[in-house]
């Protein structure tokens, strides 16, 4: 619990930081990237064992320190690199950085939680500040626009996943993981409506197919330094919590659960792998692509094992460290004053911005799944995961839908070698974002050295 | 042995293309030729000293290198025999021969192409080392990215629908053989292939296993009828690009049947043995067929690849000694052959930027040392007696002929039209009226490409004559190949 009472402390501090001092967003901004930084110590100087607190509501172990580690991380990454553009973007208000760690606590109770009501209390902090997030630039139409159209579906998800817990609750008499999953059992045709609720809810977290109309709507409309978190964080906690309930709770309804997520996953593959083909804004395409992600990452779920869950996290561990470097290349396209982020504005740049181009290169390939790079372990696990479970018919159209997603990373990579250059954008000062591109294409092109450093790290999060 | 000298021979090209990376802008062009032409040729020295090094007599795997990469779940394994290291000095000896091609060729982002070229290098070496399927499957598909940028970035007019034609085809026949790698792994616990052949893959899975990874290999070889992206990619690509396209990317399928169909699943190679008959047979009579209809030069020798990749997958799946034989020299021939005669439709195009057999025409009266050159490339793709093409045509249809007359009398009808094909090429470009005046002008071949045209045309008479050297280094191998095949399909 350490972590987290430091952190809310933390917040609180630096909120009252923030209004007694004038033009604090600096200030405010260094503290918040000090406070992740001292977050990660905590946890990483804490013990692994498991341990349960508050009437075993409040779970820490192996599993959530990876989370909460994971989610610290990419936050630090994602927060640094775009702090030039939340500064260009006028956006340098001192809330900015303390909604973020107020978000990353609502994870931390829900990677932790061992209880539908923690679980459900860490959910909702967690929405609530993304609402004001993806509307923060409150006087552009398009940002309010976004964050309204996120809340209202949101809501109505989190409505949803709030009946779901509570027909749990009737059916099981309890709100503890652990008691529900002792007391569920296959014959409890009210718990499986229940789990269909709270599953419907997790989706449309994660933004998995049908529940994913928002998510292009608010990548497109947020602020880029928004989009980028949207699209790295919330995933992570959200798949956590996903891998958590079908990992404790709904562990003794493993067919029921599992039919609903081989169509999500299959769903989203297909979608993100043909919706993305005709996009021409870069962040639209990275939220189709993140949906087709999330899918892959939901057949390593779908198989119900062991390393199907751990090939999952390996998935979006990498799936991470790949969307951070891609949101980090959008940084770095600034031509007076303002951002591109359209794919025909990246025409021709390999022929004045080699470096930038070949790590966008590096990246997108990896997106695709092409080896040697990181993405491709990412996706190589999950199949095997799913093989082990003789699920033919997931990996070949899995396998398929990679080759259609290739089609458009492939289609990006052809505007920025192929095409005749047109715009030169201005020389970046943005050395932080090309720290994270810089950290982002090494740790792709040279997974292939080591790969089961990934596998050491998830291997030992499933003792219970 | 200790020192790690396949995993040396596979990484010097990709640290000496980070130097090359490294070099400052102004200075780039000249130094960074240099230092790849150092780099490549080391590796073909290396490549050579493991040739000379290499027990022939053995059928074993050789200079064995294993590491833990994937705990408890993949091994990084490397290992060559008679077989793979004839294709690994062939993709080490035609790499110095593309860079020197470029010099010519390549008049942009020169430092760029020959960063791509050494990766290519690195994963083509890579391929023919890797023991596992996994790391097979790592450097197979990895070469897609430098050749889709080589195709893309160099390439002529139409260059982004070849090049993105190259990708999706060949990924979508990959991803079936990753399947079908996932698939094994779980069948017999590893993916060492030599633990695989020991082990047996059940024979309930043969077939379907082996129609994965012929998706793949079909796809590269390539097979009527999924060869259409070859025109298009070697129509667009730059000189080098094709060669290397020609030369080597073509045989890592072949390779594969060698390696991994055959000796995995015997009894489904056996099943499916009239399937490639009849598609070989196609390959070789209807594409000889499409290449005498071509005017464009790049194109008829692209589709006459297709035909003499139809002798390779004939020979290999008669699955007799004098078949596999021919197949592997026929590889290497080829390897010489279409790269030496992609070179010489280089050679004019830097000069004249046109592909068409209209454009020439008598060039023999301006450039007479082109012209024998060319002449000695296109008997040796008929196969004359002499060439090295002649003996792996005539193995391969020596190896038919003792399992089915009647494919291997429709395969001798190709090497009619072969000769078609290629005699009426050189009569249209080489002999006939002079109608374009700018042939006038032409200078005649350079020293370096002198250089380059000599040394391969040395190697294509001299393994012509004198076949020993190459055919003494895989019998051994592929005897036992037959030998286990056969064990396997009596004990089925």
């Amino acid at each position: 619990m350490f972590p987290e009472i430091f952190l809310s402390l933390s917040i609180f501090s630096i909120l009252l930081l923030g209004v007694f001092i004038k033009n604090s967003f600096n200030l405010i901004f260094n503290l918040t990237s000090l406070i992740i930084i001292v977050t990660i110590a905590i946890i990483l100087t804490s013990p692994n064992n498991v341990e349960k607190i508050f009437l075993d509501s409040f779970t820490r172990d192996a599993f959530s320190n990876y989370f909460k580690i994971l989610i610290l991380l990419s936050s630090l990454f994602v927060l640094n690199s775009s702090k030039n553009f939340i500064v260009d973007n006028k956006l340098d208000k001192f809330e900015y950085p303390i909604i973020i760690l107020l978000s990353i606590l609502g994870m931390f109770f829900m990677v932790s939680a061992n209880d539908l009501i923690l679980f459900y209390l860490g959910l909702e902090l967690q929405s609530l500040s993304l609402y004001i997030l993806a509307s923060i630039d409150r006087d552009n139409l398009r940002s309010t626009e976004s964050g309204i159209k996120y809340f209202v579906l949101s809501a109505l998800s989190s409505g949803l996943l709030l009946y779901g817990c509570s027909l749990l609750y009737g059916f099981t008499g309890s709100t503890n993981f652990d008691l529900i999953a002792s007391t569920l059992n296959e014959e409890n045709a009210g718990a499986i409506f229940a789990m269909v609720f709270i599953l419907v809810g997790l989706a449309f977290k994660v933004s998995a197919v049908p529940f994913h109309m928002w998510t292009p709507d608010v990548y497109e409309g947020a602020p880029t330094s928004i989009t980028s978190y949207f699209a790295v964080v919330p995933k992570v906690a959200g798949l956590a919590l996903l891998i958590k309930f079908m990992f404790i709770p709904f562990s003794n309804i493993l067919l029921e659960w599992q039919t609903i997520i081989i169509f999500i996953s299959i769903a989203s593959m297909i979608l993100g792998a043909v919706a993305a083909m005709v996009q021409k804004n870069f962040k639209r395409l990275l939220a189709y692509s993140s949906i087709g992600h999330i899918g892959y990452a939901l057949a390593g779920v779908a198989t119900g094992s062991i390393s199907g869950y751990q090939s999952a996290i390996i998935y979006i561990s990498i799936y991470v460290i790949m969307n951070i470097g891609a949101f980090s290349c959008l940084y770095l396209l600034k031509k007076d004053g303002e951002y591109k982020e359209n794919i025909s504005d990246l025409s021709g740049i390999s022929k004045k911005h080699p470096l930038l181009s070949v790590s966008l290169l590096i990246i997108l390939f990896s997106l695709a799944g092409v080896p040697p790079l990181g993405g491709f372990f990412a996706k190589f696990y999950v199949f095997v995961s799913v093989l082990e479970k003789e699920m033919y018919a997931l990996a070949i159209i899995g396998l398929l839908t990679t080759v259609m997603s290739a089609f458009y990373y492939l289609k990006i990579i052809k505007t920025i070698y192929f095409d005749d250059s047109k715009i030169t954008f201005e020389p970046s000062k943005n050395k932080t974002a090309q720290i994270s591109i810089f950290a982002s294409c090494t740790i792709l092109t040279t997974f292939f050295l080591y790969p089961s450093i990934l596998n050491n790290l998830v291997n030992n999060l499933f003792v219970s | 042995m200790n020192f790690p000298i396949l995993s040396t021979l596979i990484f010097l090209p990709l640290i000496s293309s980070l130097f090359i990376f490294l070099t400052k802008e102004k200075t780039a062009n000249s130094s960074s030729v240099y230092i790849s032409l150092f780099s490549s040729i080391a590796t073909f020295l290396l490549s050579l000293f493991l040739w000379y090094s290499l027990d022939i007599n053995t059928p074993e795997f050789q200079f064995v290198e294993e590491k833990s990469w994937i705990n408890n779940f993949i091994k990084f394994k490397l290992g060559i025999d008679g077989i793979s290291i004839l294709f690994i000095v062939l993709t080490t000896f035609i790499t110095p021969i593309c860079i020197l091609s470029c010099v010519n060729s390549v008049k942009v982002r020169v430092k760029e192409f020959l960063i791509a070229i050494l990766i290519l290098e690195t994963f083509m070496i890579g391929v023919f080392c890797s023991l596992d399927l996994v790391i097979f499957y790592l450097f197979f598909e990895a070469g897609l990215i430098p050749m889709f940028l080589i195709i893309g970035v160099w390439g002529g007019p139409r260059r982004v629908y070849s090049a993105f034609k190259f990708f999706l085809f060949t990924l979508l026949g990959s991803v079936l053989m990753l399947v079908a790698i996932i698939v094994i792994y779980w069948l017999t616990g590893t993916t060492d292939i030599i633990q695989i052949y020991e082990i047996k893959i059940p024979k309930e899975y043969q077939n379907i296993l082996w129609l994965a990874f012929l998706s793949s290999f079909a796809v590269k070889m390539p097979m009527w009828p999924v060869h259409t992206w070859l025109p298009d990619a070697h129509v667009e690509a730059p000189t080098a690009g094709s060669v290397i396209l020609a030369a080597i990317l073509l045989k890592m399928a072949g390779y594969g049947f060698l390696r991994f169909s055959i000796p995995m699943f015997p009894v489904a190679s056996e099943y499916f043995t009239p399937l490639i008959y009849t598609l070989s047979i196609i390959a070789i009579i209807y594409t000889s067929l499409v290449a005498l209809m071509q005017d464009d030069m790049k194109k008829l020798i692209a589709y006459s690849s297709v035909a003499h990749m139809g002798y390779v997958t004939l020979g290999i799946f008669t699955l007799t000694k004098q078949g596999i034989e021919g197949s592997i020299y026929q590889m290497i021939s080829h390897g010489l052959i279409s790269a030496a005669l992609f070179l010489c439709v280089g050679v004019v195009y830097d000069r004249l930027h046109s592909r068409m057999i209209s454009t020439y025409g008598g060039l023999v009266n301006y450039i007479p040392k082109y012209s024998f050159l060319f002449l000695v490339f296109a008997l040796a793709a008929l196969g004359l007696p002499g060439t090295s093409g002649f003996l792996g045509e005539f193995l391969v249809l020596t190896g038919t002929f003792q399992k089915s007359y009647l494919a291997a009398m429709l395969a001798t009808f190709g090497v009619v039209l072969g000769a078609a094909y290629m005699l009426w090429l050189t009569k249209r470009v080489i002999f006939g009226a002079t109608n374009n005046s700018e042939i006038k002008n032409l200078s005649d071949i350079n020293k370096s490409e002198l250089a380059m045209l000599v040394t391969l045309a040395f190697f294509i008479i001299f393994f012509g004559f004198y076949p020993l050297p190459l055919m003494e280094t895989f019998s051994v191998s592929v005897n036992t190949l037959i030998k286990n095949y056969q064990i396997a399909l009596i004990s089925n």
